[in-house]
């Protein structure tokens, strides 16, 4: 044993001469300090990764079986349709797969929405950690371009009309809009050109993006340290060999924290994928079953959940404004919504980082944020005729709430500012 | 750097023009990388005319067909569905059509060169949903009790009469899209097509 043992030893230092394997091991792992009082929030940036490894492999073995051909084939049916189909029934365990990658899109979203929740919490994105927050935004960003260009690929009813929704937002752009909805869908109606180039985007494109601003996200994070849920940094007290106090090596402490978060993500996923895959109609919906018709729009059409409270905002615009038609300025505050959190670091100016030293204008306000949010996301599941309990109608409603999501942000540094805080500890406590 | 520590312009201007050169270069290669997803010149020409024989069409009756990857409808109007087109006039936001949205021929009351036969594109102006027919009248039409007869846009709301026309206040910002049409014969159509050429 020690033999095999003095062979492994040799083989790290022959390998060490080469590649630094065991120097960053030390940097990144087994000699990496962490704050000692990572609370549960703490899971999600590891469960996010642990999801992008998912969809990347069902992803590949997706693609070994899919068609993205809009042509019909010999019974009538789009070949990309056809062959997500016969994913499903014919190839050996290609339902879980399948099923998987699409419940794996919206676990993905809930992770990250949390992961991002837990960063309004404590304050993670305030200085040093704007970049972490700016990468962490780009990574957002990319998700939902990788969720809009995966939707169009089983070729169904919604595949079909939300990609024609959402690719029409574009011509709304005074002047260049019209052709740079032609460019995009590389035709002048969706089709066999626009499923290709989606296909490309979503195999290819976005997740090469998506790696490298992982990498670029945990760079960042390793060279500022994480935040905790104190707010307060670790590195103010050191002990005499230079390491934080209240620091406790990631290796073996959070990876096996983390593996407990993995555990119980990977049961509920289970339970997800087992028996409720399609989510109620919200992973997948209904009428994603038939095969797109480009001469028939299904009588309601609604995007999947993780969009709708954006989606929410684009509705609530019914006004024109400096002569051009609501319909841009729609898609202006749908991407204001999302653009508008990249600020956040230099929104805030409250003395405190984290959510246990703010004062109640915080709390509350945060509160009413979080709210408003899920009702605007609950809206946007709804047709535009929607009333709350059959009387009172949504419309305005999603004009309200998404009137307060925008000012949430652009009066924070005033309230983030005055809040009464509590003064924070020197140190972490526990 | 020389080794006397001075720079060498000559060489520095050399460095600075081959970088200059190489960016436009590389610039330039972004043309046709940007220009490869414009639509092909396959796409380009996959809009042939339609011809459609309406001869089985009977009046409130409507009929899809695919022109150009777009459903086109072709609704034979009964007289009381003309005549609604003048009760709506109000409610319409461009009720003369005056927007550029059909050829010279259909800028009439009816939007069309048969006062019955209707021909439009069934292709939503706001978002591109394809709107569905609603030509019950009234409360059983489900859209609003002095509902005259037209289409629903599923997507957002958006409510057109029974010449395309939009009602005021919607998303869709002008009428529906009436496309080149002509008459072969009584009861043949060819759409995409007039008589001045595609």
């Amino acid at each position: 044993m020690s033999y095999v043992n003095a062979k492994l030893q040799s083989l790290v230092e022959w390998v060490d001469d080469r590649f630094p394997l065991t120097a960053a091991w030390k940097t990144s792992a087994s000699e990496y300090y962490t704050p000692k009082n990572l609370n549960f929030w703490y899971f999600f940036g590891s469960l996010s990764a642990l999801v992008l490894v998912l969809q990347i492999v069902t992803g590949i073995l997706l693609t070994m079986h899919f068609k993205p051909d809009a042509s019909l084939n010999a019974s009538g049916v789009p070949v990309a349709f056809a062959s997500v189909e016969y994913i499903m029934r014919d190839v050996p365990w290609g339902w879980l797969i399948r099923y998987m990658h699409s419940t794996g899109a919206s676990a993905f979203f809930i992770v990250v929405y949390l992961h991002m929740f837990r960063g309004m919490l404590y304050g993670s994105y305030r200085k040093p950690r704007e970049l972490i927050w700016i990468f962490g935004m780009l990574i957002f960003l990319c998700l939902m371009g990788e969720a809009f260009f995966g939707y169009l690929l089983p070729w169904g009813q919604m595949s079909y009309w939300g990609a024609q929704v959402i690719v029409n937002l574009f011509s709304a752009i005074p002047l260049i809009g019209p052709d740079l909805s032609i460019w995009l869908r590389g035709d002048f109606v969706v089709g066999d050109a626009t499923l290709n180039r989606f296909f490309a985007f979503h195999v290819i494109a976005v997740p090469m993006a998506l790696l490298g601003l992982v990498v670029a996200h945990v760079i960042a994070l390793h060279e500022v340290g994480s935040n905790n849920p104190d707010g307060v940094e670790i590195s103010k007290h050191k002990d005499a060999k230079g390491n934080p106090l209240d620091g406790i090596p990631f290796h073996p402490y959070y990876t096996v924290k983390d593996l407990v978060g993995v555990v119980v993500f990977l049961f509920v996923f289970s339970i997800v994928v087992f028996f409720a895959p399609e989510g109620g109609g919200y992973f997948v919906e209904a009428n994603n079953f038939f095969p797109a018709d480009p001469m028939k729009t299904p009588l309601h059409i609604a995007p999947v959940w993780y969009f709708t409270p954006y989606y929410s905002m684009l509705r609530a615009v019914t006004y024109p404004l400096l002569g051009i038609d609501a319909k841009f300025w729609g898609v202006v505050a749908m991407g204001a919504g999302v653009v508008i959190l990249f600020f956040l670091p230099w929104l805030d100016r409250s003395p405190v980082k984290s959510i246990r030293y703010r004062g109640p204008i915080y709390k509350t306000l945060l509160g009413i944020f979080v709210f408003s949010f899920f009702i605007l996301g609950w809206l946007g599941t709804k047709p535009p005729s929607y009333e709350f309990f059959g009387v009172i109608p949504g419309g305005p409603v999603a004009q309200v709430l998404s009137a307060y999501y925008f000012l949430f942000f652009l009066t924070m540094p005033v309230w983030s500012k005055m809040d009464k805080c509590k003064p924070e500890p020197e140190r972490v406590t526990g | 750097m020389s080794s006397e520590g001075k720079v060498d312009c000559g060489r520095r201007r050399l460095l600075v023009a081959t970088a200059a050169a190489g960016g436009v270069a590389g610039i330039a290669t972004v043309v046709p990388f940007v220009a490869s997803m414009l639509p092909s010149e396959r796409a380009k020409s996959a809009g042939a005319p339609v011809e459609v024989d309406i001869s089985k069409l009977v009046p409130g009756q409507m009929m899809t067909v695919e022109w150009r990857g777009k459903p086109v409808w072709i609704i034979n109007r009964t007289p009381e569905m003309i005549e609604s087109l003048k009760k709506v006039t109000e409610k319409i936001s461009d009720p003369k059509s005056e927007k550029e949205q059909q050829p010279e021929y259909c800028k009439n009351e009816t939007r069309s060169i048969k006062p019955a036969i209707m021909v439009v594109v069934g292709i939503c102006t706001h978002l591109g949903c394809s709107p569905s027919e609603k030509f019950k009248t009234g409360a059983e039409s489900g859209v609003d009790p002095e509902w005259a007869g037209g289409f629903l846009c599923p997507c957002h709301g958006s409510t057109f009469d029974l010449a395309g026309r939009v009602y005021k206040g919607k998303p869709a910002p002008i009428n529906l899209e009436v496309p080149q049409h002509m008459y072969l014969s009584d009861a043949r159509i060819l759409i995409g097509e007039d008589k001045k050429g595609a």
